[in-house]
């Protein structure tokens, strides 16, 4: 009885291939964009776990100096005191053409680390040759490879433990490498101590210890990215359910007489509810296999722009390899099934709450599909207002999710009922009976389209959204960089001492040297840079300031206030006219709150010696130099042969701009490729909900050819009906995409990022997008259309045969 | 009407609305379903057409109104030789000569009643507003204008159908099983309204039916068997 049965429901793929066809493309897209942004999500978040592994100590107490980096000699005492202590300087340099973060450790007390096992696992004279005077320098094989032909460097050994884009070596070595001598950044608090120490607050006082957060920084800051890249998978997802929603609950009208026979010839209902649930579940493992695969080719595409997206945005180490992990199969076919299931559950509950002697009907399918309009409106209206409730009582970036979920999904509720508004006014407005026809038959297949209409909606308010979003955030931020990069000319010299000499040699001949001179601290627990600056117009004309006292410039340069970063501000929840305390001792008004964007993490300014005041040992080696734009090129040359400086140390303020603006549009390639695909989705969605209607649409167009129209016009009426269609859908998706971009630009960059933009308006990028949605929604509809152009009349008459 | 004005197709032959000579139509992979069919219709005349399932009544209707294309011989419409026309020259021949009428009434379901009845009349451009209310009632559809085909019965579907076709005061109607659909009654009155429109508008009529009763009360009849008239 089973296989019979089951014979006779497969009947219905055989003879109906393309939709099967339909739904498992439908089914493999979702899951191909969600797995890939899973995949990416997944490698992204096991490479800050190998980083927090390496950086080491990561559950371990950390002692540190407050504004700046400790002296060895208090290394030193602290262990004649007994307590047991292992040193690390950290830093960020340059080895060749590679800009590197340098670990240097003590490999004789630092905590086990799995580089230096596997390395001593593989060379027992590894451990010896780290201490011995040339050094040894452990880094990815990557790195390892690139930094191979670098001139001057100690012998590279390549680990695959060790981070991309990091490099581990000895405390002595590394404080060569970043001419940093005689320097220590934090003391590792060992576990095993001796008993009765002397407490560490009365032996240093002013050191301050904390908890280790190695490695948590990254994962909190890049959070939200990645929360911004599963909503998008997600967005992405729903699109692809939408096909399947329609392509199942078509073929289950399809096969209600079939269902009505089987249950007539004694099938009892459960054994068929359960065949069918089967059948899906089949076509949902099968569609997912098919969308795993793809989402891996996705991912493997996109991911190396994501690594140098967290690269560039948060300094976050990202491999620009993918590798398969279960967890990310296992997840991805549980998204398809659970997709599929959501999405057939309402076809599967109707059939088997059919009575038995229910007449099977398409046209009822539509039908019902039209009178739920009314409560699909209301649901609509009820998912917008609960997003916009969310986010009053949720708050946070959760909240903000909320709301772009409730206004996405309740806009797409609304669009079937105000398209069937707006073409019922058409109706109304046109006279001439092929109008009235046109208005009126595009009205009643609503039910049938509307749901990719809905995909076509969301992925056109999510293109718009973001392209907003990305737009405004690229002019500002060019805005912005034209106010913050004004010096003509920046340099870093190797080491303070040069610094000075060039300081020095650089004064008779510019305009200005502007030291960029800066020190960390912790604010409220968290790592803020402090920057020094001395009293200058150019940062009095220039720096942009989004809040500030009526003296704040005046506070500032005499030490007596602080600028701080918006991110800080919002932070911390910091603004003018409150105090900020930057160390033990140094409280000073915040004068003022300026942008800083691109920039993940704290950041204030006070006047330079203020500055020295509080933090030991500021690095004196970047400058901004002011000068009359003509002569950078020759001051560049003179640097150069003066100081025999590398080309990286000389940049002048367009190559810096230039590379800036780099950073920031890659950072958004990623986006742009999501927002194309899920509109690629979309077209598709359209191209097989026409595809499926096929069969409706030959009973609804042969009365009007034979009432004299030709098949060609036929055709180019049904190429006009869905130009029609997508074309309310694009002006319908222009005021949801503000409004998510509004979202994106108020809401979610300030609890992401902290910085909140201006919103502009782009109308040239909404005319492009309007017009690529009018040429998917025609190439979807230009298929069906010239099959209805080459319809043979026979085929057409059919309808009319009397025995259907 | 660019059909109706290709000179090349038009010969003079006041007689016969409808002239079929010698046809002959094989769909591919089937067996020939007309071998060498000859009938004529004159203007305001009314033929049955009897015959077996499968015996090409419909296919001949079809041909007839220029919905599908023939192998050999010629069908002549209101003077216009169908051989020659392109697919633009029949879709305005339907329009402009020919009004259609179908077992399963084939209304357009996004149309109210009173749009349907005019549909046609309107796409011909000859819309007469005193013939389409003279036909509303004489109909009984009355009442039924601002419903759609799904709320109305069987019999008062096919009453719209009829309306329809008739309300471009079409040289011919074709029919094809117009109450096969229907019970006794229900196909008696509409026989009877059907008879009397077509009296009424000078229509001529070629009506395909199984019914013998049906077939007795029209002007001529023939009868199709095997591809053949018999």
């Amino acid at each position: 009885m089973i296989g019979a049965a089951l014979q006779a429901l497969a009947s219905h793929w055989r003879r109906h291939p393309l939709q099967l066809g339909t739904l498992l493309a439908g089914l493999a897209l979702a899951t191909a964009l969600w797995s890939a942004v899973q995949a990416i999500n997944a490698e992204a978040r096991a490479s800050y776990a190998r980083a927090a592994s390496q950086i080491g100590g990561a559950t371990l107490d950390v002692l540190e100096a407050p504004g700046g980096p400790m002296s060895r000699a208090r290394y030193v005492a602290l262990r004649r005191a007994g307590w047991q202590l292992s040193p690390v300087l950290e830093g960020r340099t340059r080895l060749g053409e590679e800009q590197v973060t340098l670990l240097g450790l003590d490999p004789l007390t630092h905590p086990p680390l799995p580089a230096f096992e596997a390395a001593m696992q593989a060379d027992q004279a590894t451990l010896a040759q780290m201490l011995t005077q040339g050094g040894l320098l452990l880094a990815s094989p990557e790195l390892v490879s690139a930094l191979k032909d670098v001139p001057g460097l100690p012998p590279l050994r390549a680990s695959d433990s060790v981070p991309p884009g990091m490099v581990i070596t000895d405390i002595g070595l590394a404080e060569r490498l970043l001419a940093r001598p005689d320097q220590i950044d934090r003391l590792l608090i060992l576990p095993q101590q001796p008993m009765q120490l002397t407490p560490l607050d009365q032996l240093a006082p002013d050191l301050q210890r904390r908890a280790s957060r190695a490695g948590a920084d990254t994962a909190r800051l890049t959070d939200s990215f990645h929360l911004n890249l599963t909503a998008f998978g997600l967005l992405s997802f729903a699109v692809g359910l939408f096909i399947v929603h329609g392509t199942v609950g078509l073929a289950f009208e399809q096969r209600r007489a079939m269902v009505r026979t089987l249950r007539a010839l004694g099938l009892p209902v459960w054994l068929l509810a359960a065949l069918m649930l089967a059948e899906l579940l089949a076509l949902a493992l099968v569609g997912g296999l098919l969308g795993l695969g793809l989402g891996y080719l996705v991912a493997a595409a996109l991911l190396p722009d994501v690594a140098a997206t967290l690269r560039g945005l948060y300094g976050a180490p990202v491999a620009g390899g993918l590798s398969l992990r279960p967890s990310w199969i296992v997840g991805g076919l549980a998204m398809a099934l659970i997709g599929t299931l959501a999405a057939s559950a309402q076809a599967l509950w109707r059939m088997l709450r059919m009575p038995l002697l229910a007449a099977p009907g398409l046209q009822a399918w539509a039908q019902r599909a039209a009178q739920g309009d009314r409560r699909m409106a209301l649901a609509g209206l009820g998912l917008i207002a609960a997003g916009i409730a969310a986010l009053a009582l949720i708050k946070g970036l959760i909240g903000g999710f909320a709301l772009i979920a409730g206004l996405m999904l309740g806009a797409a509720l609304l669009l079937p009922p105000v398209l069937a508004a707006l073409l019922g006014l058409g109706r109304h407005l046109t006279r001439g009976p092929l109008g009235e026809w046109l208005w009126a038959d595009t009205r009643a297949q609503l039910p049938g389209i509307g749901l990719a209409l809905m995909a076509l909606l969301l992925a056109l308010a999510a293109n718009i959204g973001v392209g907003t979003m990305v737009s405004s955030f690229r002019l500002t931020f060019t805005g912005w960089l034209d106010q913050r990069l004004v010096s003509e000319l920046y340099l870093t010299a190797r080491d303070d001492a040069q610094g000075a000499e060039i300081a020095r040699w650089l004064a008779p001949r510019s305009d200005a040297v502007l030291p960029i001179r800066a020190a960390e601290f912790t604010v409220q627990g968290n790592p803020v840079t402090v920057y020094g600056v001395v009293d200058h117009p150019t940062y009095r004309d220039n720096w942009p300031l989004l809040d500030r006292t009526p003296d704040a410039w005046a506070q500032v340069n005499a030490g007596q206030g602080v600028f701080i970063n918006e991110q800080l501000a919002r932070r911390a929840d910091l603004w003018p006219g409150d105090v900020v305390q930057l160390a033990p001792g140094w409280v000073l008004p915040v004068a003022g709150v300026y942008s800083d964007y691109g920039n993940p993490t704290g950041q204030a300014i006070t006047a330079l010696p203020a500055l020295l005041t509080h933090a030991r040992a500021v690095p004196n080696r970047r400058f901004g130099v002011r000068i009359v734009p003509e002569a950078v090129p020759d001051l560049i040359e003179a640097l150069r042969a003066k100081f025999d400086l590398p080309a990286s140390a000389l940049i002048d303020q367009a190559g810096l701009k230039s590379r800036s603006l780099a950073v920031f549009d890659k950072t958004f390639v990623v986006t742009g490729a999501l927002n194309l695909l899920t509109l690629g989705v979309a077209g598709f969605a359209i191209l097989t909900s026409l595809l499926t209607l096929w069969s409706l649409r030959l009973p609804q167009l042969a009365p009007v050819w034979a009432l004299g129209l030709t098949r060609g016009r036929l055709a180019r009426l049904e190429l006009a009906r869905s130009l029609l269609l997508a074309t309310f859908t694009a002006l319908l998706a222009l005021p949801l995409g503000l409004a998510l971009a509004w979202v994106l630009l108020a809401v979610i960059n300030v609890q992401a990022f902290g910085w909140r933009l201006p919103m502009y308006l782009f109308p040239l990028d909404w005319l492009r997008l309007f017009l690529l949605a009018l040429l998917a929604a025609g190439l979807a509809a230009a298929l069906p259309a010239r099959r209805l152009y080459r319809l043979p009349p026979s085929e057409l008459l059919k309808v009319f045969a009397n025995a259907r | 009407m660019a059909g109706l004005e290709m000179g090349a197709n038009l010969v003079a032959q006041e007689a016969a609305m409808l002239q079929i000579e010698d046809v002959s139509k094989t769909y591919p992979g089937a067996r020939p379903v007309l071998q060498g069919v000859s009938l004529h219709l004159d203007a305001g005349e009314t033929l049955a057409l009897t015959g077996e399932s499968g015996s090409g009544k419909s296919t001949l209707l079809h041909l007839a109104g220029a919905l599908d294309g023939f192998d050999s011989g010629e069908i002549t419409l209101a003077g216009t030789r169908l051989s020659g026309l392109d697919d633009s020259g029949r879709a305005a021949l339907r329009r402009g000569c020919v009004a259609l009428v179908f077992q399963q009434f084939n209304l357009i379901p996004s149309l109210t009643v009173a749009q349907n009845l005019s549909f046609h009349a309107r796409l011909a451009g000859r819309q007469d507003p005193a013939w389409i209310r003279d036909l509303t009632d004489r109909l009984g559809l009355g009442e039924l204008g601002a419903r759609y085909p799904e709320q109305l019965s069987g019999g008062q579907q096919q009453r719209v159908a009829i309306g329809r076709a008739l309300a471009a005061r079409p040289a011919l109607l074709l029919a094809d099983e117009p109450t096969g659909n229907l019970d006794e009654t229900a196909s008696d009155a509409v026989m009877d309204l059907m008879l009397e429109l077509v009296r009424v508008s000078g229509t001529a009529l070629f009506l395909v039916t199984h019914s013998e009763r049906i077939a007795a009360r029209l002007d001529r009849r023939a009868h199709l068997s095997g591809g053949r008239i018999a």
